[in-house]
């Protein structure tokens, strides 16, 4: 058994109606205690009002060498950005 | 209210305010140096709540009193026969089962106290208690979890966590064992009969070792007592040496 406790991605919902956001990581023996660590670590200045915690080895992530591959092909599609229609003033967070 | 009322009054007050700053002043010293980075945040986390409820102990009992005394004042002039905490919070940190068993007996006691205070006939101290009640509860939270944690952990970890609870035992029954500042706070309606926090408490703490494996001891062992009364361990003279060394060498200073 390693001595080390596993590392914890952190995700903080900063207020209602907004998605859950990376705010950085932790080290916790289980889930439970990830949860409690988060609390005292990331949440000491009232950020949120919900926490969740993964596992880091459970996050699959893109290479950065695929990064041309699979983002540069839409630069050059402008008609895909909705650019091209004026926003209400009253929608928020879009 | 008659004077000897206030006069309790000011003493259950500062008692309150006392044990939250010296177990602050404790968990300080473990600042920078936890087992785990997290740990040592969240141990900080519950100083800086306990000293955010001293201060509103403090204050309101400097009021009452009438002589002009404001937190500072009470926290850093005042000698260890003027502390009347109780001896648990006082003891040293020693091994972080240590540490936690000690956190986690306050804990019980004093979540089962606020929660009464919200209730109680001054609203001066209700809302007081109101205000620490959801520090109180996460404390409360975090300590069994982890004195579960560690009594059914390793073999090690077990044992410490089993050493600890046996050699803290001793200083739970002060929490119960009312003098007659505690009784006049009983009968004006503020603070909660003993029987009754006794059993609160002996209840949430055998719930709690039990599911960490561990023995409870006797709940009538013999029980040290004194600390209400300023009869303190060798500990809190060091403790307050160098928590008041600033304020008694250069009385006044801010910075």
């Amino acid at each position: 058994m390693s001595k080390e406790w596993p590392l914890w991605e952190v995700f903080i919902r900063s207020q209602h109606g907004l998605a859950h956001k990376h705010v950085g990581s932790l080290h916790a023996p289980d889930a439970g205690m990830a949860i409690n660590n988060a609390r005292d670590v990331y949440t000491r200045r009232n950020e949120g009002v919900s926490i969740w915690v993964v596992r880091a080895t459970d996050i699959v992530a893109s290479s950065p060498g695929d990064k041309d591959a699979l983002f540069e092909p839409s630069n050059s599609k402008v008609y895909r950005h909705p650019t091209f229609f004026p926003m209400p003033e009253e929608v928020k967070n879009l | 209210m008659g004077a000897n009322c206030v006069d309790a009054k000011v003493n259950y007050l500062l008692r309150q305010g006392d044990n939250a700053l010296i177990l602050s002043q404790r968990l300080s010293e473990l600042c920078g140096k936890g087992p785990a980075l997290e740990e040592d945040m969240a141990l900080t986390n519950v100083a800086l709540d306990l000293l955010g409820q001293t201060r509103m102990w403090y204050t309101y009992a400097g009021e009452l009193e009438g002589q002009g005394r404001d937190e500072d004042r009470i926290a850093y002039h005042r000698d260890a026969h003027d502390f009347k905490n109780c001896l648990l919070v006082e003891q040293n940190n020693g091994n972080y089962a240590d540490t936690l068993v000690r956190q986690f007996f306050f804990d019980t006691w004093h979540y089962f106290l606020i929660g009464a205070l919200t209730k109680c006939g001054d609203t001066r101290i209700a809302e007081i208690a109101e205000k620490s009640l959801k520090e109180v509860t996460y404390h409360l939270r975090r300590s069994g979890d982890l004195v579960v944690r560690l009594g059914d952990g390793t073999e090690v970890s077990h044992a410490k966590t089993q050493t600890a609870v046996n050699e803290l035992w001793m200083y739970t029954g002060e929490f119960f064992n009312y003098d007659e500042v505690d009784q006049a706070m009983v009968a004006a309606g503020i603070a909660p009969a003993a029987d009754e926090l006794r059993a609160q408490w002996l209840a949430h703490v055998s719930d709690i070792l039990a599911e960490a494996t561990l023995a409870m001891p006797a709940p009538d062992a013999w029980m040290q007592k004194g600390g209400k009364q300023g009869r303190h361990t060798e500990h809190l003279g060091y403790l307050l040496a160098e928590m008041q060394f600033l304020q008694r060498a250069y009385p006044g200073s801010q910075w």
